[in-house]
């Protein structure tokens, strides 16, 4: 017997190892953007939330628009998105129970060296945007419904102007493909830094436009509502939540570094009024 | 999730003649109809000397483009950006992110098609045809044209094939023709990015559209190659 219970101990733990179910019931399942998860933000922090709650994050990494889509159809319990106005319909049509503030990272305008519309410099977004509708100059657009998307069409309507016809080259492409073909057409557009960061070498564009404020880019985290969705995780998604704007993740959050460089700056608000 | 409502809302875009999917739709049609037009006489004079010369490499010649068969069209996609890249060769002519670049790119993909069809119908067929031509006083030319017309089943069906291969095709489209709404946005590509955006009922719509535009170019040709067609 005392030379056999090792023995059946190990076959014990095999057998539960193998016949844990793949997704196990209080796995969260969490829709977000790639800049998220491609940065390398998620890998960095959600450990210590799973290691803290117990249990498994599993990370849907797609556009925001298609994410919040995800949440409409009942397919994610929580959402880490950045496009502010469309999660305001997802929040105003009942699909959420709650969204908060997480954190923000910015976004710049790039172009070639030659810089045609005379933008360097720029600290105002609008007026930039004005000048490059005004030149003639290429501008590469993401036009795939993206956070960054959003943030683009929102310039343009500020700007009351846009790049016409072939001035205006809508992609439908994630954002690398997008700064890759600014690069080949020598043309502008507007990224997001981690992954203009990444690419810069490669496709020969400058930073030109940066540090206006209205260029920074929230993200919020919103629990997708179990009214609407009643099979959902909404006691995971609430404490993903919770520990996002927690001290400890708000504090995860800062540290994570890309070459030294810090890219997301958290700024969850202590709550001072329940979400109406 | 519900598939009723994108699906009669695919209807809906499709006859309301919404008219960047129509836009979608005539560049898929024109790059693939246009590439297989320009490439298919070469692809299948070579396939048909293949057939009937011997030279020496001829072997090695057959399974290469045989093996081109299997050719990722984004390795196909990948060569011509780099070609046409500012950075490329070729990077003077402009092309990159253009309907002509995406046409070249389905020129390469369906040429190994083409070939490895005609080649095989030309070998499947009765070799006195081709001799009782010459023999008639036929010009090698005439000969080997009474010989294609003889296995016109064999070489439209290449025909179709490499349609095929062209209009579905994603990865090379989207690399060298960019997905730009309005100038190289086609069917396929344009599933894709549906899809991401979740806008599905744009997606299925295009599915349709594809599915008809495939059939309808069969039957055209069928049509076209007669009676002989129905056996």
């Amino acid at each position: 017997m005392i030379t056999t219970t090792p023995r059946l101990c190990l076959a014990l733990a095999a057998f539960l190892v193998c016949s844990a179910p793949l997704q196990a019931a209080d796995d969260i399942r969490l829709a977000t953007t790639t800049s998220t998860e491609n940065s390398g933000l998620l890998a960095q922090i959600l450990p210590k939330f799973e290691a803290k709650y117990g249990a498994k994050v599993r990370v849907v990494a797609v556009g925001t628009g298609a994410a919040l889509k995800l949440g409409e159809n009942c397919d994610a319990d929580v959402l880490l998105v950045h496009a502010r106005s469309l999660e305001d319909k997802f929040m105003a049509a009942g699909f959420g129970s709650a969204r908060k503030d997480v954190m923000y990272n910015d976004f710049i305008i790039v172009g070639p060296k030659s810089d045609p519309a005379g933008v360097r410099g720029s600290k105002d977004v609008i007026a930039a945007m004005k000048k490059i509708a005004g030149s003639g100059a290429k501008f590469v657009s993401r036009g795939d419904e993206s956070g960054t998307h959003q943030m683009e069409k929102g310039y343009w309507k500020d700007a009351g102007a846009q790049p016409q016809g072939a001035a205006y080259v809508s992609a439908g492409q994630g954002m690398g493909q997008v700064l890759t073909m600014a690069g080949e057409l020598q043309g502008y557009t507007l990224t997001d830094r981690a992954t203009f960061a990444a690419y810069r070498d490669k496709i020969g564009l400058e930073i030109l436009v940066e540090g206006d404020p209205r260029m920074f880019n929230p993200y919020g985290v919103i629990a997708v509502s179990p009214q609407k969705c009643p099979g959902v995780n909404n006691k995971g998604a609430m404490a993903l939540m919770d520990w996002m704007v927690s001290p400890e993740g708000q504090q995860a959050i800062a540290a994570f570094k890309v070459h030294g460089q810090q890219m997301f700056f958290p700024d969850a608000k202590p709550a001072l009024k329940p979400a109406a | 999730m519900d598939l009723i409502e994108p699906t009669l809302e695919a209807f809906r875009l499709l006859f309301t003649g919404d008219p960047q999917l129509w836009r979608i739709i005539w560049t898929s049609l024109y790059c693939s109809t246009l590439a297989i037009a320009l490439i298919a006489p070469f692809a299948i004079a070579l396939g048909f000397l293949i057939a009937k010369v011997r030279f020496p490499g001829r072997r090695a010649l057959v399974v290469t483009v045989q093996g081109l068969l299997s050719f990722p069209t984004v390795v196909v996609g990948l060569t011509i950006y780099m070609l046409l890249s500012r950075q490329g060769p070729l990077g003077f002519l402009r092309l990159l992110f253009t309907p002509e670049a995406m046409i070249i790119g389905y020129m390469l993909i369906a040429f190994p098609v083409l070939v490895v069809f005609t080649l095989s119908s030309v070998q499947g067929a009765d070799p006195r045809v081709y001799e009782t031509a010459r023999s008639l006083g036929a010009h090698k030319v005439l000969a080997a044209w009474t010989t294609l017309r003889e296995v016109r089943f064999g070489v439209m069906a290449s025909i179709f094939n490499g349609f095929g291969r062209v209009v579905s095709e994603v990865g090379c489209s989207i690399m060298v023709g960019g997905n730009i709404a309005g100038l190289t946005r086609n069917i396929p590509t344009a599933i894709a990015l549906e899809t991401s955006k979740g806008e599905f009922a744009q997606g299925i719509a295009l599915g349709f559209v594809l599915i008809v535009l495939a059939l309808g170019i069969n039957a055209v040709l069928s049509f076209m190659q007669g009676e002989g067609g129905m056996t």
